[in-house]
């Protein structure tokens, strides 16, 4: 149980994934000036990152290992990541208008991303058992909810202040981030 | 001749990758900490993405537009695969350096781009030209990045000592918040820069107008 805790924290904040290693920044950057938008996206990277690992676990244990493929495995998990967002797309569309209209145009921008795509090739790279990666799966996405609803928060209060011409937009949010990791660098002594 | 020279300098500076256009930033601040990493990276990127321009150009016509995006990223995958089979077998420790960010070369947002953009619409060569400027632009934006990064953070370039044994290197650069907020002020740079030039630019075009009026 404590091995699961530790990998869980860990994930969430000490190795956190856009804070500490840079994954996800394309929609980090892009979703997080909009705080309610940024909910739905955490929320909507979380399902389908833990979704998605256990599919790919799936394939690279039961499929490429047995088989000698391992070298096939970025092209197999980036093709089953696609395809699978599209299919949940398509699902929710037709189940559920209400969820899709709330985080629908979400799962596009995420079908083919870095952070929805190192969560199972890392898995694999480990050899976590099935359990293991789906903690580790929501542990990174939790990661990634927490950074992208703090960094809306902030940027909502960006609003009210005086920024330099020069910074305005992009430039100012990159120096929110590093102060955000920098704030997050302290917890790398919690393990 | 010409032509093909615009298509490619435009990746360089007026649309570099990372600064202008601000698509795939995951790899600018991961790997960027050894100079060694990020030009590794960074003609990487290179060679994918020419190679798949050059191959989408080729297919453009074969390929039903509504399934395009499965095939240019099938293509994408499979050069990925080459390039990181030959990184392990011929340079194992940049391999282990590069770890799992070199797998994630698939999903990089310029690479998709430009197949979208530039490939499916022109020929072999001026997509060659397209995609190999706008890996140069890519590495050049690496290597700025990179070296900054390690000279500060270490006082070293590629390894070697450069500001020697009184400098006491600031460990934050090389660790990621100075990634963040170096970058920050980098594109800050870029912006003012590019201003300035289309500043200059209008000026000129005014006293051009008023010369002809007189």
């Amino acid at each position: 149980m404590a091995e699961y805790l530790t990998l869980f924290i860990g994930a969430v904040v000490v190795n956190n994934f856009v804070l500490t290693k840079f994954l996800g920044l394309c929609i980090f950057f892009g979703i997080s000036k909009n705080l309610s938008a940024s909910v739905g996206m955490g929320m909507a990277v979380t399902s389908v990152m833990t979704m998605s690992s256990i599919l790919a676990w799936i394939m690279y244990f039961f499929v490429l290992q047995p088989l000698g493929l391992t070298f096939l495995t970025t092209i197999v998990f980036v093709v089953l990541t696609a395809s699978f967002v599209q299919l949940l797309e398509l699902i929710i569309k037709k189940q559920a208008p209400a969820l899709y209209n709330m985080w629908g145009i979400y799962l596009l921008l995420i079908a083919t991303n870095c952070i929805v795509l190192a969560v199972p090739l890392l898995n694999v790279e480990n050899s976590y058992s099935l359990m293991k990666s789906i903690v580790f799966a929501i542990g990174s996405g939790l990661g990634f909810a927490l950074a992208i609803i703090l960094m809306a928060s902030l940027r909502e209060k960006l609003v009210y202040a005086d920024v330099p011409k020069p910074l305005q937009g992009i430039g100012i949010a990159f120096i929110l981030a590093g102060m955000l990791s920098l704030a997050f660098l302290g917890f790398s002594g919690m393990l | 001749m010409k032509e093909l020279w615009n298509i490619f300098s435009k990746g360089l500076v007026a649309e570099n990758p990372i600064f202008i256009l601000a698509l795939s930033l995951c790899p600018a601040l991961a790997v960027t900490t050894t100079v060694v990493n990020g030009l590794t990276m960074g003609l990487t990127v290179t060679f994918v993405i020419t190679t798949n321009n050059v191959v989408v150009s080729i297919v453009r016509r074969w390929v039903n537009p509504k399934v395009r995006v499965p095939v240019y990223i099938t293509s994408i995958a499979t050069i990925v695969t080459v390039a990181q089979l030959v990184l392990q077998a011929y340079f194992p420790v940049l391999y282990k350096a590069l770890g799992i960010y070199l797998a994630l070369v698939v999903v990089f947002a310029i690479i998709l781009a430009r197949a979208e953009v530039f490939a499916s619409k022109n020929g072999v060569v001026k997509s060659f030209c397209d995609g190999f400027g706008m890996g140069c632009g890519f590495t050049l934006a690496m290597l700025l990045i990179s070296v900054i990064r390690e000279l500060i953070g270490a006082g070293t370039i590629l390894g070697m000592p450069v500001l020697g044994e009184s400098y006491n290197p600031m460990l934050m650069m090389v660790l990621p918040p100075g990634a963040f907020i170096l970058i920050g002020y980098l594109v800050a740079a870029f912006k003012t820069w590019n201003s300035n030039q289309e500043k200059k630019a209008q000026l000129a075009e005014l006293k051009a107008k008023k010369e002809a009026e007189a």
